[in-house]
């Protein structure tokens, strides 16, 4: 019965919880990010729209290492296996995760692919994304580093209106740029756009299709890995992911 | 579309605090940020659409919208919205003071007599 007056209504009580409502999702990216630390991986997710050329910059990627960094992948689509196909067939030892009808992947997900691997040891492993530039942003996955493919073709202004899925993002590669003789784009329209969405904005310029911009990329993974030996641990930044 | 998800984890999470007690949940009170990637409206219309058949299914779900704010981690200047993630004066990357909030605060039980 009520303290306070007596008057026979059940007593409302408080409960003070202040957590995190994905607080399961995190304890699993630790439990990756733990995995990755502990098998010397630079695990990176890699996100963007539908159509954006992640898994041609994957592919891309493959050619122009050339063998000299052992990569891994899992991709991420609601339906068909077919990024993965593309992948293994670039040599990069890769396996599908089928999300049916969820518009992300999860540290769940990620971690359920990663038992019985189709790879050996790895220097970099990709978690390429579902294409989407809204839901993916919010889970963290485990991995070191986050990347976003943004298609020259996609507008100058799309950082701001998507400014979650920036926000967090180490690098955005900006794909496609083949096209760019072909197109009205304002390069530097996008670097300011990224600038007002990323604390600290970085962009490299790709095209898959020719290969420009693919060693500026593979150095830059190349300085994430080197910085993993250096802390010991993932980048402390994968925190802000989670805080 | 990932509203769905957030609401099944809220739901997990409020059960494991009203069933030990054989509480009814009267009410959530939960904090979402203006740039925390979760739309308002489509989380009370998954939590609508969740709850019936859940412990929340007589429970109201209260949203506080936090608006973002970046301020420089060097000297706490505030920066104006839209502008770059820069600090004017200093020139650091700003910080996300507030605005990425998917927090569950409160929890309002009904328990029973004793």
């Amino acid at each position: 019965m009520c303290d306070t007056c007596g008057c026979g209504d059940r007593e409302l009580v408080a409960v003070e919880v202040h957590e995190r409502i994905l607080a399961g999702n995190d304890a699993m990216a630790a439990h990756n990010r733990a995995h990755f630390v502990a098998t010397d991986v630079l695990a990176i997710n890699l996100m963007g729209s539908p159509g954006s050329g992640k898994t041609a910059l994957l592919e891309a990627t493959a050619r122009a290492s050339g063998g000299r960094l052992r990569l891994g992948a899992v991709s991420g689509d609601l339906a068909t296996d077919r990024d993965a196909v593309r992948l293994n067939r670039a040599g990069v030892p890769s396996r599908a995760i089928t999300t049916g009808s969820a518009c992300h992947l999860d540290a769940k997900l990620v971690h359920a692919a990663l038992h019985d691997p189709p790879w050996g040891a790895l220097d970099v492993f990709f978690i390429e994304n579902v294409g989407n530039l809204v839901c993916p942003a919010i889970y963290d996955l485990g991995e070191a580093a986050r990347v976003v493919a943004l298609a020259v073709t996609e507008g100058e202004d799309k950082p701001i209106k998507y400014p979650v899925m920036f926000k967090t993002a180490d690098l955005v590669l900006l794909t496609k740029c083949d096209l760019l003789p072909h197109l009205d784009v304002d390069v530097p329209a996008i670097e300011d756009a990224l600038a007002r969405v990323m604390p600290a904005p970085r962009m490299i310029q790709v095209s898959a299709r020719t290969g420009a911009g693919i060693d500026a990329w593979l150095a830059w993974l190349a300085a994430r890995r080197a910085a993993l030996h250096v802390r010991g641990q993932a980048p402390a930044l994968a925190a802000v992911h989670v805080g | 579309m990932h509203e769905y998800g957030i609401v099944a984890s809220l739901i997990e999470r409020v059960a494991q605090e009203a069933t030990p007690r054989r509480a009814r949940v009267h009410r959530l009170h939960v904090a979402i940020g203006e740039l925390a990637g979760v739309d308002v409206e489509l989380l009370q219309t998954a939590y609508v659409t969740f709850r019936p058949a859940t412990v929340c299914a007589e429970a109201e779900l209260a949203v506080r919208a936090v608006a973002a704010a970046w301020t420089c981690p060097g000297c706490a200047r505030a920066l104006a919205p839209g502008a770059p993630l820069q600090c004017p004066v200093c020139g650091r990357p700003a910080r996300l003071a507030a605005g990425d909030e998917i927090v569950l605060e409160r929890i309002e039980l009904e328990v029973p007599d004793v």
